[in-house]
């Protein structure tokens, strides 16, 4: 944490102590209404820690870039679990804060915690990270999300230029639709570059389990994998692993450039502060929430970590173009003929799934060159 | 003055004095960590205070927190009393959780309070074969209990994950892999003119019959004649084996229910998300109450306020979530090692006072 962010806090404290002394002279009401006429309260809550370089880092990023706007204030809550704990810090944010707006991060606190808390508070906005909603659920909740796989793609690119034996690796989590949809995207952009390219995946598991994610980055090194990348909730300990062992690695999530000055080539990262900005502006001025919004790099929800040193002219100028048909919107990721690693066509000749289409939702397959089972 | 004092003093100094010392150290040493970090320990009691039991939303925020750990504490606590540090509280929650979904599936078109039971004793059969496996294994096979309970417990939260993410997945459920739900009509429901659900008061219960029955029956007795010496046990003809097993599936039971009352009462599901700690939790519990079942109540709901007031400490100061888990620690660490006062010289101890202090 930063010398700058102690200062800041000790300031807070000070505004915080005051308002504390007034409330036990004057009651819970006072601040209540404290509250309601002074600033516009958004809360947010995160499952795991706000500094953990990847998944909750970039939503705490966004929420900074809230701090920023005049006339908001945002209070944060960490390592929240799927349980009744963030159904419960919601309504305290709600309650004892007076917040009118929830940003819930974790995929899984939709259901049930967000629903229900969206239909006791039908007053207070939710926004909700993951795309969940459906037409069923109440309307006063937002459900916003973005396509990193073009990301994806693109360190693909990079990656196939620097790697020399032609193998990466991809340390994920489960293998869930978005999981795989990641590690397909990463495998076709090498493969536009190189078709020979492979890439070995190792699931852990779970989402947060650093111990096994070093075991699967040196096993990956030691299988001769020289571009690591991956899909956890804290890629920290594979960038440092990776490092260390003096092979590349493409980020996730936040940029973990930091962590390896030598070895990190690019990034695919979340911009929250643009679906953040959308929905808080929209709140704020009284206009009724959007339940569905999402967006790629076009969009600005998502982008790539600035290159690395080790990232050649060439690869720059490969990623740069493909990137370009991105912004365009005329790019296709999966498009057929696309067959999957057990020979079976995943995607029929002829057939382009753009961004939208609800059939990426549902994907259950490796594509062909990706060494892993399901 | 300390030669002078009778037996009841001794129990009063070993029962009053000691603890309220406890206190006192927990809160110094708690007190410079908060000033070191540059917040005002005052300041920080008054949050802590105030988001944990300062308003009516505070304390059924604690309550809510509380009634796993009650009995996540209880896993522990039940086991402790034939002498078994048992830890695998995690493993049987999990697996109470996963056994109460499936029961909750499989009794679907019954009644809605015959479902919940069946979640309910699902849930506490499941957990209690996991835990009493590792009595069995004790007892039978000398595997040290507590090695073997963390690593059932790996087991159970794997075969959770492998089971909802195979098999019993919802086809419905694409990223967050669960199991079909129980059907909301079988929820179980808030306590009267409460926001916190039935689990506390089957919490409560569970601990209120463990503590009698722990403290006055001849199954307690012979426990806790198991825990201090189990040769003694066996000459005095106590099939120790028996009680060995009992007692850890009796508290694999109270981690299993825990298990299905999440999935009965929060998730709907079984899913990786009830495995959030409240295994872990329990541990700290138990020995924080000194493995007391009733004491066990207190304890889970001071946890549980600590949780709630942790929360309102990161809003309004904007501290990390580890400053709740430093004050947790402190706590753990100066009540452990004040155990070894405890019946020590400077307590002047009596026999009154070690009928009184020497049970647990």
């Amino acid at each position: 944490m930063s010398k700058a962010k102690f200062s800041a806090s000790r300031r807070r404290f000070m505004q915080t102590a005051g308002a504390a002394v007034a409330m036990t002279a004057l009651g819970p009401l006072s601040f209540k209404q404290a509250q309601a006429a002074g600033k516009y309260t958004i809360g947010v809550v995160y499952v795991g820690s706000r500094s953990d370089y990847g998944y909750n880092q970039s939503h705490a990023e966004a929420a900074a870039s809230l701090k920023k706007m005049p006339g908001l204030k945002v209070v944060e809550e960490e390592k929240v679990p799927e349980t009744v704990a963030v159904q419960k810090t919601m309504e305290a944010m709600i309650n004892e804060d007076g917040a009118k707006m929830v940003f819930a991060t974790s995929f899984g606190y939709f259901n049930p915690h967000v629903l229900k808390m969206a239909a006791k508070y039908p007053a207070v906005h939710f926004a909700h990270c993951g795309g969940l909603w459906t037409d069923k659920d109440p309307k006063n909740i937002s459900s916003f999300f973005g396509y990193i796989d073009e990301c994806e793609y693109l360190s693909g690119i990079v990656a196939a230029h620097a790697s020399k034996s032609k193998k990466l690796g991809f340390i994920a989590a489960k293998p869930i639709p978005q999981v795989l949809r990641n590690i397909n995207a990463f495998t076709l952009g090498a493969q536009s570059i190189d078709p020979s390219i492979t890439t070995h995946v190792i699931f852990t598991g779970d989402w947060s389990l650093p111990v096994k994610e070093a075991e699967a980055a040196n096993s990956l090194i030691d299988q001769g994998c020289d571009v690591l990348t991956c899909h956890v909730d804290g890629p920290k300990v594979i960038v440092e692993t990776a490092e260390k062992r003096g092979v590349y690695t493409c980020g996730y999530h936040a940029n973990q450039a930091s962590l390896a000055p030598k070895g990190y080539l690019t990034g695919a990262e979340w911009n929250w502060a643009t679906p953040y900005k959308i929905l808080t502006d929209a709140a704020v001025a009284g206009k009724a929430p959007v339940n569905f919004l999402r967006g790629g790099l076009k969009e600005g929800f998502v982008k790539m970590s600035p290159y690395g040193k080790a990232v050649s002219d060439k690869a720059k100028k490969m990623a740069d173009g493909a990137k370009a048909g991105m912004m365009k919107g005329d790019f296709v990721i999966f498009k057929g003929p696309l067959k999957d690693n057990a020979g079976k066509v995943a995607v029929a000749e002829g057939v382009k799934l753009g961004q939208q289409d609800p059939v990426l939702e549902q994907m259950n397959y490796l594509v062909a060159g990706v060494v892993g089972k399901i | 003055m300390r030669s002078s004092i009778s037996d009841y003093g001794a129990w009063l100094l070993q029962r009053i004095w000691l603890p309220l010392t406890v206190a006192l150290i927990i809160l110094i040493l708690f007190a410079a960590f908060v000033a070191l970090i540059g917040q005002s320990p005052a300041e920080v009691s008054g949050l802590l205070y105030q988001g944990g039991f300062g308003s009516a939303f505070a304390w059924q925020n604690t309550l809510l927190r509380a009634s796993p750990l009650i009995l996540t504490g209880l896993a522990v606590a039940i086991p402790a009393q034939a002498g078994m540090v048992m830890i695998g509280a995690e493993g049987a929650l999990a697996l109470g959780a996963l056994a109460g979904a499936v029961g909750g599936i499989a009794l679907q078109g019954a009644a809605p309070h015959v479902v919940q039971a069946g979640v309910l004793l699902a849930g506490m059969l499941c957990g209690a074969v996991w835990v009493g496996l590792s009595g069995w294994l004790r007892n039978y096979r000398g595997v040290n209990e507590t090695i073997s309970s963390l690593l059932f417990s790996y087991i159970g939260i794997a075969l959770l994950n492998y089971f909802v993410e195979g098999p019993l997945k919802d086809p419905d459920s694409l990223n967050k892999p669960s199991t079909r739900p129980i059907g909301d009509n079988n929820m179980i429901g808030n306590l009267p003119g409460m926001d916190v659900h039935y689990g506390l008061l089957i919490g409560v219960l569970f601990a209120l019959i463990s503590w009698i029955v722990l403290t006055f029956t001849t199954s307690g007795f012979s426990l806790r004649l198991i825990g201090g010496n189990v040769r003694a046990a066996q000459m005095a003809g106590l099939r120790v084996g028996l009680w060995v097993t009992g007692a850890a599936a009796m508290g694999g039971a109270a981690a299993g229910l825990a298990g299905a009352i999440e999935v009965a009462a929060v998730q709907g599901s079984a899913n990786a998300s009830v495995v959030s700690g409240y295994g872990y939790t329990g541990i700290l519990v138990a020995f924080m109450a000194r493995q007391n079942a009733l004491a066990v109540i207190p304890v889970a709901i001071l946890i549980g306020g600590l949780e709630a007031a942790g929360g309102m400490l990161q809003r309004r100061l904007d501290v990390p979530d580890a400053v709740v888990l430093v004050l947790q620690g402190i706590a753990f660490v100066v009540i452990i090692a004040s155990e070894t006062l405890r019946g020590r010289q400077l307590f002047r101890l009596t026999p009154v006072a070690a009928k009184a202090g020497g049970a647990a």
